[in-house]
Parts: C-alpha cells; structure tokens; sequence
C-alpha cells in the first residue's frame, strides 16, 4: 500500500496541533509497513530558487527517530503556506478584513523577512499544481489530504491520476471563525469533502459539524480520534514550592480558542482565591486585547503572558501548572489537554470539543458557562483529592489514546477505499 | 420446606440543586426535582406495586407476606409529595402481613464514621416507623447491607433486635448455603438472614435481559427454582429495591405480572411458604456462626465498600462530613444539624464513584450528574457553606455566652 500524503506542517515547522497529529499518524501508518509520499510545503529560503526540493528524511526527522519513518518520503514544495489565518475582529468592510486578514498572513511574525505578494488562493493553486506534478512522477494507490490548504491538491491528484481521495478534517472553517466564515475557504472545505471518497473526523464532534454544515451524508464520515505519545513510563516531574497556585491557558490566543472566557473566570476566581497566578501561554491576534481585558477587570497583577512557547519551556509550563484549561469556543480535536494530562495536570476543558466526548477524567463546561468555569477552577485549586483523581485517573486513561489505533483504523479505510474503487479501463 | 421471605429496599434521596463555591445561601437541595422523581416513582412503582401487595395479601387470605424498610428521608418525601403512598403503605401495615425494618434514618454510612450519630438514627428511624406504622421494629438492616462482625456487635449492644439482614456473599459464605439461618459470632442470639442474590437479581436485574439464557422468567419458572432449595436450605432470601417493580424493571417488561403470579406459584408446592425476616428467624435455628471480618455490602460484583469509598474524593468528602459532626451538633441549630444529616445520604458518595465510569452503567442510571468529579465538586461546596454556616452559629454562641457573663458580673 502507497499512500500519496498532502500536508501543510510538520514538526518541527509547527503552530498548532495539525504538525503535531500529522507527525503522530504518519510515524503509526509508517510503522504498520504503509508506504508514504509526504508532501509538504516549506517557506522559501532565499538562496533556493527553485520550486519543488527534494527531501530526505533529515530534514524534518531528528536522526534517532529515522528508523521510525523508514517508510516515509519528504517532498516539500517552497511556499509561505501557513495553515492558521489569524481571525480579523476589528475588521471594517469586507474587503478591509479581507485585505487585513491577507496582510496578517503575510506579517507572521517569525517570518517578517519575507514579502510575499501573492494571494493566498493563489498559493493553494500552485501547491496543487506542484503536488500534481509531483504525484505524476509517483506511484500510489491513496491520496490522504489534511486540511483545507491541500484539498485543492488532493482534489487535483485525484482527478489525474484516479486513484481515491480520502481528507482529513481536523478543523473547519466553523472552528476558526465561528458563524463569520471565510467564505472562500469554505468553499474549498466543501468542494473537496464533496470530492473525496471518504472523509476522516478527528471526532464526532467534527463530524457533526461536517454532515450539519458541508452537507455530507454521515456514512461517508469516520471518526479517528487522535492519539498521544506515550511518555514511556518516565516519572512525571513537577516543580514544587510554588508559593502560588497556577492556572494554565496554552494555545493561539485567538477567537476559537475563547482567551476572554479563561480571564473573566479567572476575575471570579480570585473573588474566592487569592493566591492563585494565571498564566496565558501563546500568540494570537487577540493577545493585546487580552492584556487590556485582564487590566481593565483589575487582575493584570495575576494574569501572565509568556507569549510563544516552545520545547522546554511547555514542559516547564505544564511542570508549573495545577490546572490546565482549555476553553475553546470550538475544539475539533484537543490534544494539549492530552499533554497536560501526560503532565499530571488537572484539566477542564469545553465542552465545545472532540476530546470532551471521549475524555471522562477530564472536568467539562460550557465555554460560556463563566460561573461553572470560575466554579470548577476553585474547586480544583481547593479540594486536593480532586485535582489527584483527575491527574491520577486522567493519566491512567491517557493511554487509550494511541496512534498506533489511529493509524489501524486509516489503513482499514484506505483499503476500504481501494477495494470499492472501480478499474479504469 | 422453604420459606420465601421477601426484603423490598424503599429509598429517594435528597438530591443537591447545582451549588457553586459563590453561591451563599442554604438551600441546598433541588425540592423541584425530588417532588418531581418522587411522584414520577410514585405512579410507576409505589402505588400499582402497594396496590398488588394489597391484592395478593387479601387474596391469599394471610398467607403472602412481605418486608419493607423504608428510608427516613423518603418517608419525609412521600409526607409531603405523595401521601396517597403513605397512606397505601399504612394500609398494607394494618394487614398484619408485613413487617417493617429499621435502618439509619438518613441511609447513610454514619455505621464506618460514628456509632453516636449511628444509634441516634437508628432510634430516629424506629420512632419514625412505630408513629407512621404501628410497629416496633425488631429486624436491622444496614444501609446498602453493610455488615461486618462488628455490626452485630453493636445491633447487640444498642438491644430490641433479633434479626439483621446481610449480603450472601460467596467470600463470605464460602461453600456454605445462604438458604439458612446464620448468626454472628459474638452474639448468638441474633440471628442472620442472608440475601440469596442469585434468585433476587434474577427478578432485580436480569428479569428483562433479553441476553439472559432464562429469558423470558415467569412466575412458574421462578418457583420451580425455589422449590428446588427444599431439601438443602429452609429460607430463600429474596432482597431487592422496592423501585424493581415498575421503575428499575418497567411494567411492559410484565414484571407486576410476575409478581401477580408468584405467591400461586410458590404455594402450588404444599411444603413452601411466605414468612417475613422476624417470623424466619425465629421458625429456624441459627445452623452455623459467620464470621465477617471484612466489611461486606450488597452492591456490585465486589459486595464491598467500593461504590462509596473507591477514590480519594469519596474518602475526603465523608471524612470532611463526619468530621464536622462535633460542630455541627454544638450548634443546636435544628437547620444546620437537619441539612447536615442529609448531607448523609449514601447516594451523594455512590454518584462520586470512578469504578465503571469509564463504561457507564447501573451507576450511571442512577446518577443525577455528568461526572463523578462534578458530584465531588458540588457536594464539596454545599459542605463548605454548611462549615461556615456552623463557625458562624458558635461564634454567635460565644459572643452570648460572653454577654450573659457579662451580665453576671456587672448586673445592672
């Protein structure tokens, strides 16, 4: 079985959990002896000039782990594809959010040195094109698309070569923007779930939302959860002597991921508690909003941002924390809250989400519901038998969460696929 | 010959209302949600399951007989919600043919925490059971069927019992029957009755398992298997929730005509008979001592205490509980000592339970809240508002106590 495998991040190149579930499931898809043409793109590096680069493995894979991904060949296409638009809340007219939105894009921070002029559609078009030129020297038997940025190419392939087409969705324009979608994006989604032969959901959650909103029929839909990397067995490490109780937020700072929620619990929390610090890990377009917001409520002494972690500096977060939450306003999937978990912290998380369907040992509440929020923090922060059954108990069940069962559960839907594709003749 | 001598567990908690760590006041209970279960119980169980005990004993002309023990705080609940209930069941007291039991008011596990608070809803309970029924009870039984050997020594000790009701669990029993008259070992003249789980969950749980082997269980079916017991075992204990007719086992499953059918059944065999917990332990000797060192229960597959005492949150939530016992009483507040006790109720610490959360089952039926995290996080908070409500009522106290010297010393 040869799998022709679009994505758009890949560790360490990554902003969010898409890189990170990419990573998890190719490594398990590998390891079951599925072969793998991953194509990815990668921003342009002024000394190359040219459009497609051949990669081996080393590029992306640290040396110790390449027998891992034995069966997985890199090919990057040189682009400034970044897969999270920054959500535009003070945005005018249409076109003024439409241009705003462009020029975000465009600004990423870490990557202020290149200009790019070209319209972001106009991007996606050309990753397609190139990942059909790509695929036409290829052999395979599935396409496997991730995400919105590569449906096109996925599409593309797919009409070329005849082979099946399955996207994964692990978030929709519905997540990122609420009822203010992209119009545009949306109907990239639509045409490419339209498309597919079959669709993966990260959760039922998704899928719900892929049947209400993209019109699909839910037997083309299958939910594989995504899975968490096992920690081995190695000691979960705290750091202790804190003199202060800490409260974590990790994630994009933006629209979907609901910061406001976590600081205005947080001003009731301290109603209660008051040795207690809020910590607000991550990046995002609404992180000077959240500033102010945490200034004008009179907290901005107990509300910190660390702005964007990376590496050790998460684990030491993680290590810090005695409760992780996530409330998200809409959560396709929720592995952070996994990490966490593997951390020995406590989590609360939204009910919004797809991990909020299958995690018991987890604490659950409305994203707006402030007062169950700000209710169940204290709780946590004050009766200890329930932050150690959470952490004990939530890290017990943190190994049904395998990528190795993912990855079984995609290749049955790739031969699914294979053995209902009629020959072309 | 066999006796049949049937045990119905009748019991409604006090559920919490949703109560944060803000909230302040002290109404902790949602009276709209438990007026609304009770009544909703009521019709589906109570009345039509009275309403047929009734018939049967009339009809059988004395023969049929059964047991109740009926929880304080639903006695409370059906005074208030349903009395046509209370009424139905002074009716069938009158009867002569049924036997009321005695247990903690409060359907608590006061037992595992403190003996004063256990004897004095003990004596609660019997009072509440002579004034509504008529009868002293004679016959003991635990919350849940909690027992060990130290029960019965203090079932002993408090005295007006003969008979205490357990669980006739095999780690207990051994290869021994429970279709026999049993004692404690230190007190021999009380008398045990042990519960023959297999027969009562057949009727309790498995009656509508449409994956049972028995599938579909009738009455002539079941008497044939208690009649099977003559020869080896002289009482077939048949322990159940009262809710099994109509609630846990609903009436299109024919459970009622189960029941309708049963005393027929039973007594086409001229050697069976229906005898209540009192009228069994004293037809039959004591045959063996059991010795029960370990605290048993009739619940779950482990017949422990697991189902309230499995987690950390469980054992913190009853230890704070009890630990507040002191103050609470000092207080001599009726509320606060009234709300305290019903905070008692072993239902609270069952919808905390981890052990089959992760497949979701019988507690889950059971179970008013999405998580038992949630029922920790709930029950924690009214717990925290009845401690400060306590410091508040002492500290009352003290300041009167501190004016009335005053007084003394500089009388006006």
């Amino acid at each position: 079985m040869k799998v022709f495998m679009l994505g758009w991040e890949f560790p360490p190149f990554i902003s969010g959990g898409l890189g990170t579930a990419c990573y998890g499931l190719t490594k398990a898809i590998s390891k079951l002896g599925t072969e793998i043409v991953f194509v990815l793109p990668r921003a342009a590096q002024s000394s190359h000039s040219s459009h497609v680069k051949m990669l081996s493995a080393e590029g992306y894979i640290k040396t110790e782990e390449l027998s891992d991904f034995q069966n997985v060949r890199f090919k990057a296409i040189v682009s400034p594809l970044r897969p999270y638009i920054p959500s535009q809340v003070h945005g005018g007219s249409e076109d003024r959010r439409k241009n705003n939105l462009f020029s975000t894009w465009h600004n990423n921070p870490s990557e202020h040195t290149q200009i790019y002029s070209h319209d972001i559609y106009e991007q996606v078009c050309r990753y397609a094109r190139k990942a059909a030129e790509i695929a036409s020297i290829e052999d395979f038997d599935v396409i496997h698309a991730h995400d919105w940025m590569t449906y096109p190419a996925g599409v593309e392939v797919a009409h070329l070569s005849g082979k099946p087409l399955v996207v994964h969705v692990h978030s929709t324009e519905f997540d990122r923007s609420g009822e203010h979608i992209n119009q545009a994006i949306y109907d990239i989604e639509r045409h490419g779930m339209h498309a597919a032969e079959r669709i993966i959901a990260v959760s039922n959650y998704t899928k719900n939302i892929i049947v209400n909103r993209y019109g699909i029929s839910p037997d083309k839909v299958e939910v594989v959860y995504n899975g968490v990397e096992s920690n081995n067995g190695t000691p979960i490490q705290r750091l202790p002597n804190k003199s202060d109780k800490i409260v974590l937020f990790l994630g994009r700072i933006t629209m979907q991921k609901g910061p406001e929620y976590f600081i205005a619990a947080a001003k009731k929390v301290l109603e209660k508690i008051n040795n207690v610090k809020f910590i607000m890990a991550g990046e995002g377009d609404m992180t000077h909003r959240m500033i102010e917001y945490a200034a004008w409520l009179g907290i901005g002494h107990k509300v910190f941002f660390t702005r964007f972690l990376r590496g050790a500096d998460v684990d030491r977060a993680y290590q810090m924390a005695d409760l992780y939450v996530m409330p998200s306003v809409s959560e396709p999937f929720g592995i952070a809250p996994l990490e966490a978990i593997k951390h020995g912290v406590p989590v609360l998380i939204s009910k919004q989400s797809g991990i909020a369907e299958t995690l018991k040992n987890a604490l659950k509440v409305d994203f707006w519901d402030i007062d169950q929020m700000a209710n169940k923090m204290v709780a946590v922060l004050k009766y200890s038998p329930l932050s150690r059954t959470l952490s004990e108990y939530g890290n017990i069940e943190t190994g049904k969460f395998r990528w190795e069962d993912s990855a079984a559960k995609v290749n049955k839907i790739y031969k699914e696929m294979l053995a209902c594709t009629p020959v072309r003749i | 010959m066999a006796s049949v001598c049937f045990y119905f567990q009748v019991h409604q908690p006090y559920r919490l209302r949703n109560y944060t760590i803000f909230n302040t006041d002290s109404s902790y209970f949602d009276d709209d949600k438990n007026a609304q279960i009770c009544r909703k119980v009521a019709n589906k169980c109570y009345l039509p399951a009275n309403s047929l005990i009734s018939d049967l004993i009339k009809k059988y002309n004395g023969r049929f007989k059964v047991s109740y023990s009926i929880t304080g705080v639903l006695l409370e609940q059906l005074e208030t919600y349903a009395p046509e209930v209370l009424a139905s069941f002074q009716e069938l007291a009158a009867t002569g043919c049924v036997e009321f039991l005695a247990e903690t008011y409060y359907h608590g596990l006061s037992f595992l925490y403190s003996h004063n608070e256990f004897i004095e809803q003990i004596e609660a309970h019997k009072r509440t059971i002579q004034r509504l029924f008529v009868q002293t009870p004679r016959v003991f039984r635990n919350t849940e069927l909690i027992y060990n050997n130290q029960l019965a020594e203090l079932i002993d000790r408090i005295g007006g019992f003969d008979v205490i009701l357990a669980e006739g669990a095999d780690h207990v029993l051994g290869y021994r029957s429970p279709n026999f008259v049993y004692s404690p070992p230190k007190c021999k003249h009380l008398k045990l009755l042990l519960k023959n789980y297999r027969l009562s969950d057949d009727i309790a749980f498995r009656f509508s398992n449409r994956g049972w082997s028995q599938w579909p269980l009738n009455a002539d079916k079941f008497a044939g298997w208690v009649n099977a017991v003559n020869g080896c075992g002289f009482v077939v204990n048949l322990f159940m929730d009262y809710e099994t007719f109509g609630e846990h086992q609903w009436e299109d499953t024919g459970i009622f005509n189960f029941l309708r059918h049963l005393p027929a059944e039973i007594l086409k065999y001229p050697d069976n008979n229906f005898k209540t917990p009192s009228e069994a332990a004293a037809a039959y000797d004591a045959v063996d001592i059991i010795d029960v060192p370990y605290t048993i229960s009739w619940a779950d597959i482990e017949r422990d205490l697991s189902a309230w005492l499995g987690n950390p949150m469980q054992h913190n939530a009853l230890a704070e509980l009890y630990r507040l016992e002191e103050a609470v009483k000092q207080t001599k507040n009726k509320d606060i000592i009234r709300d305290w006790r019903k905070l008692q109720i072993s239902d609270h610490f069952y919808y905390m339970c981890t052990k089959w959360f992760a497949d979701g089952d019988v507690h889950k039926y059971f179970n008013p809240y999405d998580s038992p995290y949630d029922s920790y996080i709930n029950f924690m908070n009214v717990l925290d508002n009845l401690d400060s409500r306590c410091n508040g009522k002492l500290i009352e106290r003290e300041d009167i106590s501190i004016d009335s010297n005053k007084n003394v010393l500089y009388p006006v």
